[in-house]
């Protein structure tokens, strides 16, 4: 066969996978949330991705500005608390 | 219309052979290439699928969380403030919550710990995330034994184990009884660490929070909508380790569009004025550079994009987790469901496929307009 063509199959395999990647994320979609669900009745206020340091624990409850209170030279050092952001309210009250 | 398959055909042929005579450089290119679309198509795909998990999740937050603020500092809200705000109009139930964290020095590991609501269940008998049963090598029916405040061991009994897949709620979370909560951290009689506010009309939120922050002057009011908009902007393109990635991939296409933009090397255009002087139009010459780039790009794009869903969706994410692990010693696994934005994979590719092809053709369209006598002495 032709090494043109060669390419153009190879391409054409790729991109069929590439086409199926949205199909498998809706399948995997409709059929998630069996084990979330029996859990809602905990009604939790933050996702579980650090457990190492309380604002990066439960940013949205933790006091602001967080990493900075521990003590006055307390600069961040957790290496989650490089990718969590602290919440940022938009209210100006309360 | 069989002729012009013919000679793109053609031209694709030749376009292959040119790239696999120089095949190191073309295979570490295009290696390189694929790393850059692998990394940007992760971090993409791992922060859509957090946010679509963290919008499902937190659709059960309560409405409004209640904390109380001693010198900028979260502490014990009174019971007391509950029967009070729950007299606000428009408030259907106030909730204390007994919630903290238990430090576990055998493994050094932070657990968060939740008193139950369910007064039903046994007062030795606990929940525990798998995270917890993982790190502490505990199966139903054991029993965890934990040290109180003043030292002495608090036993409970493990009554449900979570499963796996509700590791982003519960990977570190025990759920014991008020009793035992209240034998583990001696809280203060008639305190709560914050209280859960139902209101029943949303729109009404923000009004029953100002008048809350006004009878209590030292309470701060956390809405539902401002957990939500936490995680939405969790991961931000601001937040320090996404920034480097973006920053290395950018810099690593400002590379790629450099070295491509300022011009080809001598042996290209002797190729290219060998080309000429045997007949080939510059038309000709041009549909071959921009198969070059095609050759590349879309093969980088596609397999980058194809890989990246397999890092984040089926192996979970290994690279990420590795920075959000940190130093926990319990942490989730995360086993997010996939979802895939073509809009965000169609910016995907008009900012890695265009660019590149782009680079590639004008070049070499200023080097196929010369006299192909002059382009083969230079």
């Amino acid at each position: 066969m032709r090494r043109s063509l060669q390419f153009l199959l190879f391409t054409a395999t790729v991109l069929a996978v590439f086409l199926l990647l949205p199909l498998h994320a809706r399948h995997e979609q409709r059929h998630s949330g069996g084990e979330l669900r029996q859990l809602r009745n905990l009604h939790v206020t933050d996702l579980c991705l650090a457990t190492e340091a309380r604002y990066t624990r439960h940013p949205a409850m933790a006091d602001r500005h967080a990493p900075f209170q521990e003590h006055p030279l307390a600069l961040e050092h957790f290496p989650s608390g490089s990718l969590i952001l602290p919440t940022r309210l938009n209210r100006d009250k309360p | 219309m069989k002729r012009a398959i013919e000679r793109h055909l053609n031209i694709l042929e030749f376009t292959l052979a040119s790239l696999l005579r120089r095949k190191a450089k073309n295979f570490s290119l295009l290696a390189m290439y694929l790393m850059v679309v692998f990394m940007l198509a992760s971090l993409q795909f791992f922060v859509t699928a957090l946010k679509r998990e963290a919008a499902i999740i937190l659709d059960d937050a309560p409405d409004m969380v209640v904390q109380r603020l001693t010198a900028g500092r979260q502490d014990l809200v009174p019971t007391g403030h509950a029967a009070e705000i729950a007299r606000i109009r428009g408030v259907t139930a106030v909730r204390p919550r007994l919630w903290g964290y238990y430090y576990d020095a055998l493994n050094g590991a932070n657990y968060t710990v939740m008193a139950g609501d369910d007064t039903s269940a046994k007062t030795e008998s606990a929940s525990i995330g798998s995270g917890v049963a993982k790190a502490r090598n505990l199966a139903v029916g054991d029993l965890l034994p934990l040290i109180g405040y003043d030292k002495a061991p608090v036993m409970v009994e493990i009554g449900t184990i979570f499963p796996s897949g509700s590791d982003l709620i519960a990977a570190d979370l025990i759920i014991i009884s008020p009793a035992n909560f209240q034998r583990l951290f001696n809280l203060p009689g008639g305190q709560a660490t914050d209280l859960a506010v139902t209101v029943r009309n949303p729109k009404e939120l923000a009004t029953v929070a100002a008048k809350i922050a006004e009878l209590f002057p030292g309470s701060r009011p956390i809405l539902k909508s401002e957990i939500q908009r936490t995680y939405q902007s969790v991961f931000d393109w601001r937040g320090g380790m996404t920034l480097m990635i973006l920053a290395s991939a950018l810099l690593s296409f400002i590379i790629f569009a450099w070295d491509k933009a300022t011009g080809l090397s001598a042996e290209e255009r002797k190729e290219i004025g060998i080309l000429k002087s045997i007949g080939w139009e510059t038309s000709d010459v041009l549909l071959l550079k921009f198969w070059e780039g095609i050759v590349i790009s879309l093969t980088a794009f596609l397999l980058g994009t194809i890989l990246a869903y397999g890092h984040v969706f089926f192996l979970s994410a290994p690279l990420f987790v590795q920075a959000l692990k940190g130093w926990s010693v319990i942490y989730p696994r995360f086993q997010l469901v996939p979802v895939v934005d073509a809009y965000q994979l169609a910016v995907l590719f008009f900012l890695t496929v265009v660019p590149y092809t782009t680079a590639t053709i004008i070049p070499c369209w200023r080097a196929a307009t010369t006299d192909p006598d002059a382009a083969m002495r230079y």
